[in-house]
């Protein structure tokens, strides 16, 4: 099982959000428009989507990194044209959004919002601040490990995935109930990203690649 | 070798909306028909983090090939739409009503992401009017009769239908697993 179950305790939010029947798997599977996907096009993306270190006057706090990788499909293919959108903390580990009340201070240099389409190899590159870990009110002393949360279309809507990538080596794994969700360690560790010297650029920006492997659906157990 | 699902988390909210998400086609259109509705949680609450997307066939039952899901052009129909709830989990769609694809009755796609859902429920929008053509939808034959019901909006007006998604107990939508 390699997507986590609807209902992980362990993540109270699950609790009273996770469908209690079973899903309805139908015997013909998924219709023609369910086996489609939204397209979308590079006129529809800014310039500076790709950079979430230049969306503003100055220059946002932290650590600069580039993070890239592909987009495949199950049979290693590469997925051409996706749409990649990510999301995260800054630095201090706050996000931009007035919900977040996490007293660390805000950037007035970083949003935290990029938007790119893979290329011809399914390749997406993002250049971002390494977000910081940040508390969350689900157990006493919770503690998210540093993430960036990924939404990505495939070339099906019942592929449609949200996610978040880790970065390696994080002491908060093992507390975090939702990296633990996912119940295989194997899996698990699909969700961390690799530090590569090739992608770091000197004097500039660490680098981080981590793969994307759409399914045939994430609804699937 | 699938990667993982993740839940959105409740921070999405200054990401993934765009202005234009909601419009798959400007409501002053003739054709235009208003889908809206709310998410609600296994104590029967709203949910003020979820987000929704739909995606659809045009009103000839064509599945768009063109881009336009973010920046919408002109008489261009991508198909494509995203909404964020509110604070009372209500969420709203300008669209079209999709003609009829394969064998099965006009339906649109609906993906629901939320704080607290690990990976998405995905689900589909039927048309109240549709009756005959729901007898022989085979997905809807899969369908326990009971259930059925949570599948078919309910005409709220001239061109305007509300389709409420319930996520846990009584009266839980049907969620699809494909």
């Amino acid at each position: 099982m390699t997507h986590p179950p609807y209902l992980s305790p362990g993540y109270k939010s699950t609790v009273l959000r996770a469908p209690g029947q079973e899903l309805i798997m139908p015997k013909l599977g998924p219709d023609s428009v369910e086996l489609a996907s939204p397209v979308f096009g590079h006129q529809e993306l800014g310039r500076k989507d790709e950079d979430l270190t230049v969306q503003h006057a100055g220059e946002p706090l932290g650590e600069r990194i580039i993070v890239t990788g592909r987009v495949l499909d199950g049979a290693g293919r590469p997925v051409r044209g996706a749409l990649v959108e990510v999301w995260q903390a800054n630095a201090a580990g706050r996000y931009g959004h007035l919900g977040d009340i996490h007293p660390a201070p805000l950037d007035p240099n970083f949003t935290g919002a990029g938007r790119c389409l893979t290329d011809g190899d399914g390749r997406y590159r993002f250049v971002t601040i390494k977000p910081g870990a940040y508390p969350w009110g689900n157990h006493h002393n919770a503690w998210r490990p540093a993430h960036i949360h990924f939404s990505v279309f495939g070339t099906a809507f019942t592929q449609r995935l949200v996610t978040q990538m880790y970065f390696p080596g994080d002491p908060l794994f093992a507390y975090d109930p939702i990296f633990q969700s996912i119940p295989e360690e194997k899996d698990r560790e699909k969700l961390v990203s690799r530090f590569d010297m090739d992608t770091t650029e000197p004097e500039w920006a660490l680098g981080y690649q981590w793969d994307i492997v759409l399914g045939d659906t994430p609804m699937e157990a | 070798m699938t990667t993982p699902s993740q839940t959105v988390g409740p921070f999405f909210g200054y990401a993934l909306p765009y202005d234009a998400g909601p419009e798959v086609v400007p409501p002053w259109r003739p054709d235009a028909i208003s889908v809206r509705g709310r998410v609600l949680d296994g104590a029967g609450e709203p949910v003020p983090d979820a987000l929704l997307e739909i995606w659809q066939a045009d009103g000839n039952g064509e599945i768009p090939r063109r881009p336009g899901g973010i920046v919408r052009a002109g008489h261009g129909f991508s198909g494509f739409g995203r909404c964020g709830t509110d604070a009372a989990g209500g969420y709203w769609f300008s669209t079209v009503k999709p003609g009829a694809t394969g064998g099965a009755a006009p339906y649109i796609a609906v993906l629901i992401f939320a704080r607290g859902l690990l990976k998405p429920v995905f689900t589909r929008l039927y048309f109240p009017e549709d009756e005959a053509a729901h007898a022989s939808d085979p997905l809807l034959g899969e369908v326990p009769d009971a259930r059925r019901a949570t599948l078919v909006a309910e005409r709220a007006g001239e061109r305007e239908y509300r389709f409420d998604v319930r996520l846990q107990g009584e009266g839980e939508t049907v969620f699809l697993g494909f």
